[in-house]
Protein backbone atom coordinates (compact mmCIF):
# COMPACT_ATOMS: atom_id res chain seq x y z
CA UNK A 1 0.00 0.00 0.00
CA UNK A 2 1.65 3.02 -0.97
CA UNK A 3 -0.73 6.37 -0.10
CA UNK A 4 1.18 9.80 -1.39
CA UNK A 5 -0.97 13.11 -1.75
CA UNK A 6 -0.50 16.65 -1.39
CA UNK A 7 -4.06 18.36 0.23
CA UNK A 8 -5.17 22.22 1.81
CA UNK A 9 -7.18 20.35 4.02
CA UNK A 10 -6.12 18.58 7.71
CA UNK A 11 -5.95 15.15 7.91
CA UNK A 12 -6.40 12.75 11.16
CA UNK A 13 -2.90 11.20 12.19
CA UNK A 14 -4.88 7.87 13.71
CA UNK A 15 -6.57 7.28 11.01
CA UNK A 16 -4.11 7.47 8.57
CA UNK A 17 -1.67 5.20 10.85
CA UNK A 18 -4.97 3.03 11.49
CA UNK A 19 -4.57 1.69 7.76
CA UNK A 20 -0.63 1.01 7.99
CA UNK A 21 -1.77 -0.94 11.33
CA UNK A 22 -4.43 -3.03 9.17
CA UNK A 23 -1.29 -4.12 7.13
CA UNK A 24 0.46 -7.25 8.00
CA UNK A 25 3.53 -6.08 9.81
CA UNK A 26 4.73 -5.72 12.85
CA UNK A 27 5.62 -2.06 13.08
CA UNK A 28 4.52 0.97 11.90
CA UNK A 29 6.31 4.22 12.71
CA UNK A 30 5.21 7.85 12.27
CA UNK A 31 6.42 11.38 11.47
CA UNK A 32 4.53 14.31 12.11
CA UNK A 33 5.60 18.06 11.52
CA UNK A 34 3.86 20.40 13.23
CA UNK A 35 3.21 24.33 13.07
CA UNK A 36 5.12 25.85 15.89
CA UNK A 37 4.29 29.36 17.15
CA UNK A 38 7.62 30.75 16.85
CA UNK A 39 7.94 34.55 17.53
CA UNK A 40 5.05 35.45 17.57
CA UNK A 41 4.07 33.61 14.28
CA UNK A 42 0.20 33.39 13.54
CA UNK A 43 0.06 31.49 10.11
CA UNK A 44 2.22 29.51 8.07
CA UNK A 45 1.57 29.49 4.49
CA UNK A 46 3.02 26.54 2.65
CA UNK A 47 3.24 26.83 -1.97
CA UNK A 48 4.34 23.98 -3.94
CA UNK A 49 5.05 23.80 -7.55
CA UNK A 50 1.89 21.66 -8.58
CA UNK A 51 3.02 18.57 -10.73
CA UNK A 52 6.56 18.53 -10.03
CA UNK A 53 5.65 18.00 -6.30
CA UNK A 54 3.51 14.78 -7.05
CA UNK A 55 6.11 13.17 -8.50
CA UNK A 56 9.10 14.48 -6.54
CA UNK A 57 7.02 12.77 -2.85
CA UNK A 58 6.05 9.35 -5.41
CA UNK A 59 9.89 9.23 -6.45
CA UNK A 60 10.90 9.69 -2.19
CA UNK A 61 7.87 6.87 -1.41
CA UNK A 62 9.54 4.48 -4.66
CA UNK A 63 13.36 5.29 -3.41
CA UNK A 64 12.44 4.17 0.38
CA UNK A 65 10.35 1.05 -1.63
CA UNK A 66 13.44 0.28 -3.03
CA UNK A 67 15.85 0.73 -0.30
CA UNK A 68 13.75 -1.07 2.85
CA UNK A 69 11.15 -3.82 2.99
CA UNK A 70 7.97 -1.92 3.35
CA UNK A 71 4.48 -3.01 3.59
CA UNK A 72 3.14 0.68 3.24
CA UNK A 73 4.00 4.11 2.87
CA UNK A 74 1.66 7.15 3.77
CA UNK A 75 2.75 10.45 2.48
CA UNK A 76 0.62 13.42 3.31
CA UNK A 77 1.72 17.52 2.85
CA UNK A 78 -0.45 20.41 3.56
CA UNK A 79 -0.32 23.64 1.33
CA UNK A 80 -1.80 26.46 2.03
CA UNK A 81 -2.09 28.66 5.10
CA UNK A 82 -2.06 26.93 8.47
CA UNK A 83 -1.72 28.23 12.17
CA UNK A 84 0.34 26.90 14.91
CA UNK A 85 -0.12 23.75 16.03
CA UNK A 86 -1.48 22.27 12.81
CA UNK A 87 0.07 19.34 11.28
CA UNK A 88 1.53 20.11 7.92
CA UNK A 89 3.26 16.60 7.18
CA UNK A 90 2.83 13.16 7.91
CA UNK A 91 4.72 10.30 7.27
CA UNK A 92 3.64 7.04 8.09
CA UNK A 93 5.51 3.61 7.20
CA UNK A 94 4.68 -0.19 7.89
CA UNK A 95 7.00 -2.82 7.96
CA UNK A 96 7.61 -6.09 9.37
CA UNK A 97 9.77 -5.23 11.92
CA UNK A 98 10.70 -1.80 13.46
CA UNK A 99 14.57 -1.25 11.77
CA UNK A 100 12.93 -1.02 8.17
CA UNK A 101 9.93 1.02 9.25
CA UNK A 102 12.04 4.06 11.77
CA UNK A 103 14.82 3.97 9.23
CA UNK A 104 12.38 4.47 6.32
CA UNK A 105 10.49 7.12 7.91
CA UNK A 106 13.47 9.05 9.23
CA UNK A 107 14.99 8.63 5.62
CA UNK A 108 11.65 10.17 3.81
CA UNK A 109 11.43 13.02 6.36
CA UNK A 110 15.16 14.21 5.73
CA UNK A 111 14.90 13.78 2.10
CA UNK A 112 11.52 15.55 1.91
CA UNK A 113 12.61 18.70 3.21
CA UNK A 114 15.49 18.75 0.72
CA UNK A 115 13.95 17.13 -2.24
CA UNK A 116 10.74 18.27 -2.91
CA UNK A 117 9.55 21.93 -4.34
CA UNK A 118 7.84 23.60 -1.05
CA UNK A 119 8.06 26.80 0.12
CA UNK A 120 7.25 28.28 3.82
CA UNK A 121 5.68 31.71 4.43
CA UNK A 122 5.82 33.03 7.83
CA UNK A 123 3.51 35.88 8.97
CA UNK A 124 3.79 37.30 12.31
CA UNK A 125 1.50 39.40 14.91
CA UNK A 126 3.30 42.47 14.64
CA UNK A 127 2.72 42.45 11.08
CA UNK A 128 5.64 41.47 9.50
CA UNK A 129 6.14 37.86 7.12
CA UNK A 130 8.47 36.69 5.20
CA UNK A 131 10.14 33.90 3.51
CA UNK A 132 11.49 30.92 5.87
CA UNK A 133 15.33 30.49 4.51
CA UNK A 134 16.32 26.76 3.82
CA UNK A 135 18.69 25.51 6.63
CA UNK A 136 21.97 23.76 6.21
CA UNK A 137 21.50 21.13 8.88
CA UNK A 138 18.54 20.02 6.70
CA UNK A 139 21.11 19.06 3.55
CA UNK A 140 23.26 17.24 6.08
CA UNK A 141 20.37 15.50 6.96
CA UNK A 142 19.38 14.68 4.06
CA UNK A 143 23.05 14.03 3.01
CA UNK A 144 23.30 10.73 5.32
CA UNK A 145 21.29 8.65 3.57
CA UNK A 146 23.35 9.31 0.37
CA UNK A 147 25.15 5.69 -0.18
CA UNK B 1 12.13 25.41 -46.52
CA UNK B 2 10.19 26.02 -43.62
CA UNK B 3 11.67 25.83 -40.55
CA UNK B 4 9.59 24.00 -37.74
CA UNK B 5 7.94 26.52 -35.61
CA UNK B 6 10.35 25.68 -31.76
CA UNK B 7 8.47 24.43 -29.41
CA UNK B 8 7.54 26.82 -26.28
CA UNK B 9 9.06 27.38 -23.46
CA UNK B 10 7.67 28.86 -20.45
CA UNK B 11 9.15 30.00 -17.17
CA UNK B 12 7.38 29.72 -13.84
CA UNK B 13 8.46 31.50 -10.66
CA UNK B 14 7.81 30.80 -6.85
CA UNK B 15 8.27 31.97 -4.06
CA UNK B 16 9.98 35.26 -3.04
CA UNK B 17 11.04 35.43 -6.71
CA UNK B 18 7.55 35.32 -7.89
CA UNK B 19 6.63 38.26 -5.72
CA UNK B 20 9.83 40.21 -6.93
CA UNK B 21 8.85 39.29 -10.52
CA UNK B 22 5.59 40.37 -9.70
CA UNK B 23 4.21 37.08 -12.00
CA UNK B 24 3.90 33.78 -11.27
CA UNK B 25 4.62 32.38 -15.25
CA UNK B 26 5.92 33.86 -18.27
CA UNK B 27 6.53 32.50 -21.73
CA UNK B 28 10.13 33.25 -23.39
CA UNK B 29 9.29 35.33 -26.58
CA UNK B 30 13.00 33.92 -27.89
CA UNK B 31 12.80 30.26 -26.90
CA UNK B 32 14.78 29.15 -30.11
CA UNK B 33 17.80 31.39 -29.58
CA UNK B 34 18.05 30.57 -25.88
CA UNK B 35 18.08 26.62 -26.56
CA UNK B 36 22.07 26.47 -26.20
CA UNK B 37 22.46 29.27 -22.92
CA UNK B 38 22.95 27.35 -19.41
CA UNK B 39 20.04 28.58 -17.04
CA UNK B 40 22.23 31.07 -15.06
CA UNK B 41 23.30 32.53 -18.60
CA UNK B 42 19.20 33.09 -19.63
CA UNK B 43 18.92 34.56 -16.35
CA UNK B 44 21.62 36.87 -16.90
CA UNK B 45 19.98 37.80 -20.27
CA UNK B 46 16.32 37.79 -18.80
CA UNK B 47 17.63 40.30 -15.82
CA UNK B 48 16.95 43.00 -17.66
CA UNK B 49 13.60 42.61 -18.64
CA UNK B 50 12.51 44.66 -15.45
CA UNK B 51 13.77 45.85 -12.04
CA UNK B 52 11.36 43.03 -10.58
CA UNK B 53 13.55 40.31 -12.85
CA UNK B 54 17.00 42.40 -11.77
CA UNK B 55 16.47 42.12 -8.34
CA UNK B 56 14.83 38.26 -8.72
CA UNK B 57 17.96 37.29 -10.31
CA UNK B 58 20.57 39.39 -8.60
CA UNK B 59 22.21 37.03 -6.29
CA UNK B 60 21.76 33.57 -8.51
CA UNK B 61 23.43 31.77 -5.52
CA UNK B 62 20.30 32.36 -3.86
CA UNK B 63 18.40 30.63 -6.90
CA UNK B 64 17.79 26.94 -7.85
CA UNK B 65 16.07 25.44 -10.64
CA UNK B 66 13.89 22.63 -12.02
CA UNK B 67 14.07 21.93 -16.03
CA UNK B 68 10.70 19.90 -16.98
CA UNK B 69 10.23 19.53 -13.32
CA UNK B 70 13.55 18.08 -12.74
CA UNK B 71 15.80 19.55 -9.48
CA UNK B 72 18.73 20.98 -12.17
CA UNK B 73 22.07 23.41 -11.41
CA UNK B 74 21.79 26.87 -12.89
CA UNK B 75 24.69 25.11 -15.30
CA UNK B 76 22.43 23.12 -16.82
CA UNK B 77 21.41 23.76 -21.12
CA UNK B 78 18.03 24.57 -21.30
CA UNK B 79 18.10 22.22 -25.18
CA UNK B 80 14.55 20.85 -25.75
CA UNK B 81 13.44 21.78 -22.27
CA UNK B 82 9.40 22.90 -22.46
CA UNK B 83 9.17 24.22 -18.30
CA UNK B 84 11.92 25.60 -16.56
CA UNK B 85 11.08 26.92 -13.12
CA UNK B 86 13.06 29.06 -11.13
CA UNK B 87 12.84 29.49 -7.37
CA UNK B 88 14.25 29.93 -3.70
CA UNK B 89 15.91 26.54 -1.95
CA UNK B 90 12.85 24.75 -1.46
CA UNK B 91 11.42 24.34 2.61
CA UNK B 92 8.90 21.89 2.81
CA UNK B 93 8.46 19.07 5.74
Amino acid sequence: MRDVRIQTDAFDTGAELARLENLPGGAVASFTGLVRDDNGLIELELEHYPGMTESALADLADAACARWPLLGVVLIHRVGPMHPGDRIVLVGTASKHRTAALEACAFLIDRLKTDAPFWKRERFANGQSGWVEAKEKDDQAAARWDK
Amino acid sequence: MITPASPPLSILYFAWVAEQIGCRQEQCAAADEVRGLTIAALLERHAKTSPGHTAAFARPDRLRAARDQIFVSLDTIIGDARELAIFPPVTGG
